[in-house]
């Protein structure tokens, strides 16, 4: 692994303040006609990763869409802090949302796409910045191949090269990050995540790849299950 | 507005339009084409090309941009990239008005470009030709962020194409009626400068109106 990598830049002088709770008061969503859950009362605090877990439909896509403001609730509400997510400037750029669509184009390559992405949301896009960022997952040598041919857990990768970029305390909102991903690639993914909750982040992800077993509860994973919700009855369970 | 998403859409689309030259060029292939055809259509006779040349050459222009609008949003649309320009702070004005001053640059200049050969080849007189350059030159901003208020209220939908057209047509009729009557003034002996400033106050309106309108699409679009 090139663990080293992104540790290269001098420290920031003063600590970042500690990044805000992310709390979902009493959520209820609607897709179409059918309530997908309702009654949803969580708390995501500095440090912490939640996995959401439900079956196929029951709405975990929908429930981090609502967290990332692209959608909004049918009731209840998203509060970052204290103040509601939505139109809400410091949340947004605290917020990185990683969608199981990797936000690529076909024909830029590898750096450019990720510059382009760090761009948009402020993050720093030097060329060394985005070097380091790619060789830690494992693209080197990939940087200057347009995205069209690489396979698709390369292009995951490059998705993901955003959260190496990654150095103050923020929000992962992360749609099925291992989706894709070789053992290598798994295996950083779980070290950038370990390291993002050690400076203050928070997590929110869903996966069919993890596994609640004992270590990953003693590393403080928590799990949120929407097959626990109530939902539209004449559904069947 | 979101400076550095303006900046960042509207290089990327730029590099995106030079890696895909020929594709970008359609548009102005179909405006030289269609111009020609009227020739063809209604005869040579020098005196009926003339007085038809410069509305000939506005309605090939509105129709070339609106040829090209449907892809503006519809690729980052599905690809994801809509999503995470929404997300960053600020940015929806900043999408808006990056892709339609992008979709200028790639689709409208080159139009512009071509416009006085255009008229010279439908035998406009020469001291025609500099106004309706100038018409176009305001003229197709409009058209650009007119047709970006269409493609994102279309986003998702099959047949976007066809509506964008019926919906952004109605919307640019103001556009057409006084970019091909500047060149019309002067054919009658006027001065072309009222037509002028009317599509220069267009412009200011679409300015302020389009892009809030586009970015509020998009919003719905991707709810």
């Amino acid at each position: 692994m090139n663990a080293t990598s992104l540790n290269g830049t001098p420290a920031a002088t003063s600590p970042p303040p500690p990044l805000p709770s992310l709390r979902l008061v009493d959520i209820a969503c609607r897709r179409g006609d059918r309530l997908l859950f309702s009654g949803l009362h969580e708390t995501l605090a500095s440090g912490e990763l939640l996995w959401l877990r439900g079956g196929n439909g029951r709405g975990k896509t929908s429930l981090l869409r609502l967290v990332a403001g692209l959608a909004a609730p049918e009731s209840g509400q998203i509060l970052w802090g204290d103040a509601p997510t939505r139109r809400n400037e410091r949340f947004a750029s605290q917020l990185v949302y990683i969608a199981h669509t990797n936000a690529l184009k076909d024909d830029l390559t590898a750096a450019e796409s990720l510059a382009f992405l760090a761009r948009v949301h402020g993050r720093d896009a030097s060329a060394v910045a985005l070097r380091a960022a790619l060789v830690r997952l494992g693209l080197a040598g990939r940087e200057r191949t347009p995205t069209r041919s690489l396979s698709q857990g390369l292009r995951r990768r490059v998705a993901l090269a955003r959260l190496a970029l990654e150095t103050a305390p923020a929000l992962w909102v992360l749609d099925e990050p291992f989706d894709a991903l070789d053992v290598a690639g798994t295996a950083t993914l779980h070290a950038l995540l370990a390291a993002h909750r050690a400076r203050g982040g928070s997590v929110l992800l869903t996966s069919h790849h993890l596994h609640l077993d004992a270590e990953a509860v003693a590393a403080g994973l928590r799990v949120l299950d929407l097959d626990l919700l109530p939902r539209d009855a004449g559904v069947p369970a | 507005m979101n400076g550095a998403v303006f900046l960042a859409v509207y290089s990327r689309d730029l590099r995106l339009a030079w890696r895909r030259r020929t594709e970008a060029l359609l548009p102005v292939a179909f405006f030289l084409v269609a111009a020609s055809l009227f020739p063809l259509g209604v005869g040579p006779d020098p005196q009926v090309l003339k007085l038809i040349a410069p509305g000939v050459v506005w309605v090939c222009a509105l129709l070339a941009a609106m040829l090209s609008m449907p892809p503006l949003y519809a690729a980052d649309h599905a690809d994801g990239s809509l999503e995470q320009l929404l997300l960053a702070p600020g940015a929806g004005l900043a999408v808006a008005a990056a892709k339609a001053a992008a979709h200028w640059t790639i689709s409208g200049a080159p139009l512009v470009a071509c416009a006085p050969l255009l008229g010279v080849l439908l035998g406009l007189p020469s001291e025609e030709l500099p106004v309706l350059f100038g018409s176009l030159l305001l003229g197709t901003p409009i058209l650009s962020l007119l047709g970006g208020v269409g493609a994102a209220l279309t986003l998702g939908l099959r047949s976007a194409g066809m509506l964008i057209v019926l919906i952004v047509l109605p919307l640019a009729i103001p556009a057409l009626i006084f970019g091909a009557g500047a060149a019309a003034a002067v054919d009658a002996g006027q001065s072309p400068s009222p037509h002028l400033s009317l599509l220069g106050a267009l412009l200011i309106a679409c300015l302020v109106g389009a892009p809030p309108a586009t970015a509020a699409a998009l919003r719905i679009a991707v709810e």
